[in-house]
């Protein structure tokens, strides 16, 4: 697709961390590149013996981000298991005037929008449902689309996963939404608002589809191109 | 470069472990992740606990999802729906319980709704007036659980583990106690009614009243209960009375109890049975023992006797009446009025030790007892105890003179003769001197009388036109008369003026008559010298006087003077 010549058919290896483009001394392996990445994501460890340093900053070298795709899947797994008590278990708890009741997401969804308050239960919707619900969708599908070296669509997944990291930032909304208004309503008796256990799994799910789309390596999207 | 890489597959083999190690490093993060969700899910399994439903006369104040279910104010459970029953009479509220709170489900656990209440006892339930109603859960006893209870309308005023003890109290009636009514020992407020229902038989209320700890100890074998409700206005001989508990009492009626002095009793042990007398002078009367039915049959109208009348013998208050009945007695064709009467032969105190011992059961005694004192005259009458009001008792005495009355030792119930009341006599004594009234000639006499009338009205009339002109006349005259009699009394008065004018001492009329007195007197003198010398003399008449006069008629003159005066 591109007329570009990759690294790795310089031989030559960039440094994640500084940058520098040296030569590439990695083992033979991961010279296969498409193929072996594709394979599984064992060259990385296996270089791991043979470590090659950065001549500048001494930050390990590699090819690409070792083990990335398995690692992106493991912490998309965990982000998507952590979703579910993050929904069933109330985030909130909110009493006015004595009467207080555990919240969860969903509950204080549907309640805004019964009250008619459509843009907040909209905001909330969109914040705690929708964006989580289509990261793991849109992470999924880079996932396995890139494990497979598939030559589909590639610049919509590259612009896809920018945006996955992008709304990464305001995934928080929530999390940061409840500290907040637990911290400022504490009216002893009149009105009181507490986390609950849930938030927390939220924030869990949140940390986990960002660190999962962090370990992913977008170039290897572009990895079924080269061969 | 290709070439090596199918030359070295040989030391990729024992890579593939280290493969295997940093998959399963990499990998942790979701099994961590699933541990903790399945930890959790087994924990929100394992803290589910059983599901109830209780019913409910109405869902106020109750929400889905929200009202919590409490107990000692922990939430132990949170009402899941609300639905009515399939009549409709109930509403079914279906309450998920914790785990921990499974021994809330036994079989005779009170569920009630709290919600604030104001009553005659006091306000509850503020706390709920902000946070909104929850269910209040009173653990029971039972074994055995259930999944459907009913709910209590009122929150019970007992809960389960409160220190204290519980007693039963039979009551006629219920008065003005309710659940929540105090109980006053010493007008300390000790304990409360815990719940009232009617005993099996309809007869009499079985309250529930739960003393606190450490009050109950007070509560002894021989302790009374007494109703405290109100007030007590009595107007005795030492004038007017007014008793009252607390003014709470007043409105919420209460229960009292003390234990009689000078008598020690052990605690009652838990629902002990008393009675709960009308007042504390039931309640702290002696005993009466056992109750002797008697029947009275009086041939006379009762008007003025009520049930509950005391029965009294020789002025000792024995008991009370319990019924009052007409009879039919055909051979005579009237109607007698049946009284049973409840006497109490304990309430006779010490005389019972003196009286002689007889045979036979309670009922074979008293009858046989009463037969001998029927033959010394023990007779029962109606008496008026009220003059006033006109309330009859009932005496039992011994009446002198009665007419003789048989009683029949066999019959049960014991049948006592009575007597008409003293009262019906005099009733009698004044029937008679009506009857007689009744038989006197009223009309002819009234028609005589008028005739009599007629007569003196005729008479009097006569009387008015003839007699009065004419005595007119006459007073005329007598005026007349009496004018002339009184001129002739001035008459009379001047006439007397002019005598005595006359009679005056000055008047020439006494000076003549003194000296036409003196003239008498001296004319007399001589008369009388006249006269003696004619006794003397009597010839001188004729011969004219002797010679020698002087002296002779000096010296006799003396005695013969003498002599007049003697005479």
């Amino acid at each position: 697709m591109t007329g570009a010549v990759s690294a790795g058919r310089l031989g030559v290896v960039s440094c994640h961390a500084c940058g520098l483009v040296c030569q590439d001394t990695l083992p033979q392996a991961s010279h296969h590149r498409p193929v072996a990445e594709s394979e599984a994501c064992g060259n990385g460890a296996r270089g791991r013996s043979h470590q090659v340093i950065c001549p500048r900053c001494g930050a390990p070298l590699h090819r690409r981000r070792p083990n990335s795709i398995a690692r992106a899947w493991a912490l998309l797994l965990a982000g998507l298991i952590f979703y579910i008590p993050a929904n069933v278990l109330p985030v909130m708890y909110t009493s006015l005037l004595g009467s207080g009741s555990d919240n969860t997401i969903m509950q204080g969804v549907i309640e805004f929008w019964k009250s008619g308050s459509y843009g907040i239960a909209l905001v909330i919707f969109i914040a705690s449902v929708l964006v989580p619900c289509t990261k793991f969708v849109v992470l999924g599908v880079l996932f396995a689309t890139s494990q497979r070296g598939s030559r589909w669509a590639m610049k919509e997944r590259a612009k896809l996963y920018r945006m996955v990291e992008l709304v990464g930032y305001w995934s928080m909304l929530d999390v940061l939404v409840v500290a907040v208004v637990a911290a400022l309503v504490k009216f002893q008796g009149l009105s009181d608002i507490e986390p609950r256990i849930g938030i927390l799994f939220f924030g869990m799910v949140v940390i986990m589809t960002m660190l999962s789309a962090m370990s992913f390596d977008p170039r290897l999207i572009w990895d079924g191109d080269t061969e | 470069m290709n070439d090596t890489t199918e030359a070295r597959p040989q030391p990729g083999k024992p890579a593939i472990i280290r493969r295997r190690w940093g998959i399963s490093l990499i990998w942790t993060v979701p099994i961590v992740a699933a541990a903790i969700g399945i930890s959790m899910l087994v924990h929100a399994w394992l803290s589910e606990g059983p599901e109830i439903t209780i019913l409910f006369h109405t869902a106020t104040g109750l929400e889905a999802g929200k009202t919590p279910v409490k107990y000692k104010d922990v939430t132990v459970g949170a009402v899941t729906a609300i639905t009515l029953s399939k009549d409709g009479s109930h509403v079914k509220v279906k309450v998920a319980l914790m785990q921990s709170a499974k021994s809330l489900t036994s079989k005779d656990s009170r569920f009630w709704v709290v919600r604030p209440r104001i009553g005659a006892s006091g306000i509850s339930g503020v706390d709920t007036l902000f946070s909104g109603a929850y269910i209040g859960v009173d653990k029971g006893q039972s074994e055995d659980t259930a999944s459907e209870f009913t709910g209590l309308e009122m929150p019970p005023p007992v809960v389960g583990d409160m220190p204290g003890k519980s007693f039963i109290l039979k009551s006629e009636d219920l008065g003005s106690l309710d659940i929540g009514s105090p109980v006053y020992y010493r007008r300390i407020q000790v304990g409360r009614v815990a719940s009232y229902q009617l005993g099996e038989s309809g007869q009499d209320i079985k309250l529930q009243i739960f003393i606190d700890a450490p009050y109950d100890r007070y509560v002894t074998t021989n302790t009374r209960f007494w109703n405290a409700s109100g007030v007590d206005v009595s107007l005795g001989a030492d004038g007017l009375k007014l008793k009252t508990q607390s003014v709470s009492t007043i409105v919420a009626g209460g229960v009292a109890f003390a234990s009689p002095m000078g008598r020690q009793a052990s605690p009652a042990p838990k629902d002990t049975e008393f009675t709960l007398n009308a007042d504390q002078g039931a309640a702290m009367a002696p005993p009466d023992g056992e109750a002797q039915y008697i029947q009275l049959k009086f041939e006379q109208s009762l008007r003025g006797l009520s049930v509950g009348a005391p029965v009294q013998f020789s002025g000792v208050d024995l008991g009370h009446v319990v019924s009052i009945n007409l009879d039919y007695d055909p051979v005579k064709h009237r109607f007698p009025t049946v009284v049973g009467v409840l006497v109490y032969p304990e309430r006779m105190g010490r005389v019972l030790d003196k009286l002689p011992k007889l045979e036979g059961d309670n009922d074979k005694q008293a009858a046989v007892f009463m037969h001998a004192m029927v033959k010394q005259g023990l007779r029962a009458q109606a008496r008026l105890g009220n003059i006033l009001t006109g309330q009859l008792y009932i005496a039992m005495d011994f009446i002198p003179n009665a007419p003789k009355a048989e009683m029949d030792v066999n019959a049960r119930p014991i049948n006592l003769p009575t007597i008409n009341g003293s009262f019906d006599r005099m009733q009698e004594q004044i029937a008679n001197i009506v009857a007689k009234i009744e038989k006197m000639p009223l009309d002819s006499i009234a028609r005589n009388l008028d005739a009599t009338l007629v007569n003196l009205d005729n008479t009097l009339t006569q009387v008015n036109r003839q007699v009065l002109p004419q005595t007119a006349q006459t007073l005329q005259q007598t005026q007349r008369t009496m004018q002339e009699a009184d001129e002739t009394m001035q008459q009379a008065r001047q006439t007397f003026g002019n005598v005595d004018s006359l009679l005056a001492e000055d008047a020439p009329l006494q000076q003549n008559l003194g000296q036409t007195l003196q003239e008498v007197q001296r004319t007399s003198r001589s008369l009388r010298v006249l006269t003696d010398l004619l006794g003397r003399h009597p010839e001188s008449l004729l011969l004219g006087r002797p010679q020698e006069p002087s002296a002779v008629t000096t010296k006799p003159p003396a005695p013969t003077t003498k002599e007049e005066s003697t005479k």
